[in-house]
């Protein structure tokens, strides 16, 4: 517990469960027509007691549409992060783990994939499959297993070369106890350090892809989508992308605070 | 009177530290790595720091040449007075980055333990030998180059000129070495430091630098500051001594009286810990370590005698093991790599067998092709009634439930991510030898036979110091109830005072449950104290294999003899003359596809003592 207490622990974490907290409650607790209701009087105002935010191009208010754009952002790039994960942690260490043909052939398929740029791929994905919510989640998800698996299968195969994985086998260890017992443990860390890192990615691929029209559709917000939508009023309203700009940029950070304390947290090397 | 000038004490050191203090920045505060230190060397001078792991000797050494603060570490306190090539004596401690610089590799040298990583592997030979001239001397072009060649004969390199525009990887780790030797000479530094500069190195090769630094401080009359843990070394190396301990200064004084008469009972304890080789001539059975503060008749194990009582435990045969060099454009094998070539010994009950010889000689992979950790290419193992090569999974798993295996890193061999329990455990749960709360008695009752507290079991393995997990180790070797232990370099990383205490721990539970070692080593000293029978190994071939007593005190085989000769004795009454050319031919165990491969063939010289009889 008292590793968690370092300055930046407790700023990262605590600006995490704000973030998080917002991603979750505000959907409950604030109407949303908030966010869709439209002032014609009230168009491209700057920040203001009335309008914390500021306004947009239909008058909405930025503030409450930052707020629930929370929800849709932080979802999507948790679920894509997620995807990712379950396909490429097994991927990853089998390939490192057994080596020799299946990973040669596992290997070539991901390279394959990771030929593509990640946002591209997920652009074609997300095209082939229409824009929603959940494809868009599934896109993401599967552009971002290949860059993972591949770092994965690189630390397993570090991890299956440490003679405590020998001593293990000569101890009359088997290959899923082998897995389960000492690969998967040591290759955990990296796991966070490469999730929460990715978690900023996806958040920024997520907004991309609203960018292009593929991601959310309106009129639901979501931070990619307002950045998208500021850029025609960027030298009148420069506010419009300000507002889910930081937002962004807020998350992506905390995040990676915290994503760097919660390794330390779970070295038991530096835990003591 | 003319008397005087002769009565002069010492000339002036050319380095004088005093009440050295190191202190570094942690996130537990701030921690004196060097607590108080103070000595000096005169020119022509080689005084030896030894201590062991922590003690604060690499820290003290990086401190005068000002490199501790790339490490985190801060001169808190104290004066390094130099005497410079002018005759100006300035303090280190508090000279400018840009004075520190003119000294750095001109006026002091430094060799570095790893010759493998203290070369950048993307330059030549020639531009890093000739890196500091330019810096410092102002040379350039042809000049340098000379003068770089005249460096590398110095250091006794064959084919200097070759050697200019070689890569440091295709050079040997003692070639290597010598250029790094090289490279610290290149400016006539005043003060030469090296930190364990041969600790990486087989011992024939450690004689030869030994030697090379030694003669090298003699044509120059350098100052010699040496770092090392290794008491062998001191005692061939050194005119004084400081022995370090936690930081401090325990000892100091003349190599002889250090030896002859330590006064502090940590030189003592340091120095019994020490095994000696030759001192074991006429005994036959393996002897106890000598352990300073243990009443040693009473604390003497029972020795053990191996018992011939049906058959030999383990019976190997021609057992060959050979790795694949892929090479080419298709990754085809093109040659192969004889690790192991033709070995064939037997290990009785209760007896230790151990496997000598250098680096790369296949005693490792000979271990670990007994255990089936690597498969062998042909030949036989017999294991109790096993045939161990042709067990299909399931059999393979429960024979090898009767051989274990301790390995030389401690701090590698145990996953940093499970509590001591699990691992220890992990042999009885995969052989279903124990369930539930049996478990956990077990482990209760392992850890008690290797002398480790009960309260370490739920604990990680970075809490342990080094000796600690090599018994946690031993622990886990000895949970299923192995009748042979294969202990490969085992002691190798631990310091001197913990080896002995880990060896004797070896020897008690041989006496007490009768089991077989087959004990893996490059130390001579250590095995001619533990073995009952010894096999020395060059290049894949046991070249000469008998009882103990006879393989050290009647060696036959010329390389068995080569490398008795090259180990350096803890007896500075002892001194070896050292030459540091280098006779030793260049071999390797990499043959051609299809290479006629000879047999081996041995003489019996004695009852049990087999010399081979032709290199192949």
């Amino acid at each position: 517990m008292k590793r968690f207490l370092t300055p930046q622990g407790v700023v990262g974490f605590s600006l995490i469960f704000a973030i998080a907290a917002i991603g979750i409650l505000a959907p409950l607790l604030v109407p949303r027509d908030y966010a869709t209701r439209m002032k014609m009087a009230a168009r491209l105002k700057p920040p203001s007691l009335e309008f914390w935010f500021g306004t947009d191009q239909l008058g909405r208010d930025l503030f409450f549409r930052v707020l629930l754009g929370a929800h849709t952002s932080l979802g999507i790039a948790a679920a894509a992060v997620g995807i990712s994960i379950v396909i490429g942690l097994p991927l990853g260490i089998i390939s490192g783990y057994v080596r020799g043909r299946t990973d040669n052939v596992l290997m070539r398929l991901v390279d394959t994939l990771l030929s593509f740029p990640a946002l591209l791929l997920a652009l074609t994905i997300s095209a082939m499959l229409g824009p929603s919510i959940p494809n868009t989640i599934i896109a993401i998800g599967i552009a971002f297993t290949p860059f993972l698996a591949r770092i994965i299968r690189g630390e397993a195969l570090r991890v299956s070369a440490m003679p405590y994985v020998e001593a293990a086998r000569a101890a009359g260890t088997g290959d899923v106890a082998m897995i389960i017992r000492h690969i998967l443990p040591n290759v955990i860390p990296l796991v966070i350090v490469q999730g929460t890192i990715s978690l900023a990615f996806a958040i920024l691929a997520e907004a991309g892809l609203s960018f292009l029209g593929l991601g959310t559709q309106p009129p639901n917000s979501s931070w990619g989508l307002m950045i998208q939508a500021s850029r025609d009023y960027l030298d009148v309203a420069p506010w419009t992308a300000l507002a889910p700009g930081a937002a962004v940029a807020l998350t992506v950070l905390a995040l990676n605070m915290s994503g760097d304390v919660l390794r330390d947290v779970l070295d038991p090397r530096v835990r003591s | 009177m003319s008397g005087i000038d002769t009565m002069n004490p010492s000339p002036q050191p050319i380095i004088r530290v005093s009440g050295l203090r190191v202190e570094f920045e942690t996130d537990d505060g701030v921690v004196a790595g060097v607590k108080d230190v103070s000595f000096e060397i005169a020119p022509g001078e080689t005084l030896c720091v030894v201590g062991e792991s922590g003690s604060g000797k690499s820290v003290t050494s990086l401190s005068i040449l000002r490199l501790i603060e790339f490490g985190g570490g801060r001169i808190a306190g104290g004066a390094l007075e130099f005497a410079r090539e002018s005759g100006e004596v300035i303090d280190l401690a508090s000279a400018s980055a840009d004075v520190m610089q003119s000294i750095r590799g001109n006026e002091i040298g430094m060799i570095f333990q790893e010759p493998m990583t203290s070369l950048n592997p993307v330059f030549t030979i020639e531009r890093q030998l000739t890196d500091g001239l330019r810096r410092h001397r102002g040379l350039a072009g042809e000049d340098a180059r000379k003068r770089a060649l005249e460096l590398l004969r110095e250091v006794r390199i064959p084919e200097p000129e070759r050697r200019l525009s070689q890569y440091p990887h295709e050079l040997s780790g003692g070639m290597r070495q010598r250029i790094v030797i090289a490279m610290a000479m290149a400016c006539r530094p005043r003060l030469l430091i090296a930190d364990e500069p041969t600790t990486a190195l087989d011992v024939t090769i450690q004689a030869e630098i030994l030697g090379l630094i030694d003669r090298l401080k003699r044509e120059n009359g350098m100052a010699v500051l040496f770092i090392t843990h290794d008491m062998a070394v001191v005692a061939q190396m050194a005119d004084r001594v400081v022995v370090m301990y936690r930081g401090d200064v325990v000892e100091e004084g003349p190599v002889g009286r250090i030896f002859e008469a330590p006064r502090e009972p940590y030189t003592k304890a340091l120095l019994a810990a020490v095994p000696r080789l030759g001192e074991m001539q006429g005994t036959s059975g393996p002897e106890p370590m000598r352990i300073l503060g243990d009443a040693l008749p009473t604390a003497a194990p029972p020795r053990s005698e191996p018992s011939t009582k049906g058959g030999p435990l383990l019976d190997v045969r021609h057992l060959t093991t050979r790795f694949p060099v892929k090479g080419g454009l298709l990754r085809r094998t093109i040659a192969e790599v004889h690790a192991v070539e033709d070995v064939s010994f037997s290990l009785a009950r209760g007896e230790t067998l151990s496997l000598v010889g250098e680096s790369g000689c296949g005693k490792s992979t000979c271990g670990r092709t007994i255990l089936r950790l690597i498969e062998a290419n042909s030949g036989e193992i017999q294991l109790d009634g096993w045939n161990v090569r042709s067990l299909g999974r399931l059999d393979l798993q429960r024979a090898r439930r009767d051989m274990q295996m301790v390995f030389q890193d401690p701090f590698a061999s145990l996953n940093p991510y499970r509590r001591l329990a699990d691992q220890v455990a992990e042999p009885l749960v995969n052989f279903g030898l124990a369930s539930g709360s049996e478990i956990t008695d077990r482990v209760a009752h392992l850890f008690d036979r290797v002398e480790l507290p009960r309260s370490f079991l739920r604990r990680f393995p970075h809490e342990l110091s080094g000796g600690q997990r090599q018994r946690v180790a031993i622990a886990r070797a000895l949970a299923p109830s192995p009748k042979l232990i294969v202990a490969d370099e085992s002691v190798s990383a631990l310091d001197v005072s913990v080896q002995a205490q880990v060896l004797n721990l070896l020897m008690e539970l041989q006496a007490d449950l009768g089991l077989s070692f087959l004990f893996i080593s490059h130390d001579m000293a250590v095995v001619e104290r533990v073995s009952h029978n010894v096999a020395v190994m060059y290049l894949g071939r046991i070249v000469e294999i008998g009882p103990r007593a006879a393989v050290f005190g009647n060696p036959r085989h010329a390389y068995t003899r080569s490398l008795l000769e090259a180990v350096p004795i803890a007896d500075p009454a002892r001194r070896r003359p050292h030459d540091d050319r280098s006779f030793r031919p260049l071999s390797s165990p990499i043959f051609p596809l299809g290479a006629d491969i000879q047999p081996s063939i041995y003489d019996e010289v004695a009852p049990g003592h087999l010399v081979l009889k032709s290199a192949a």
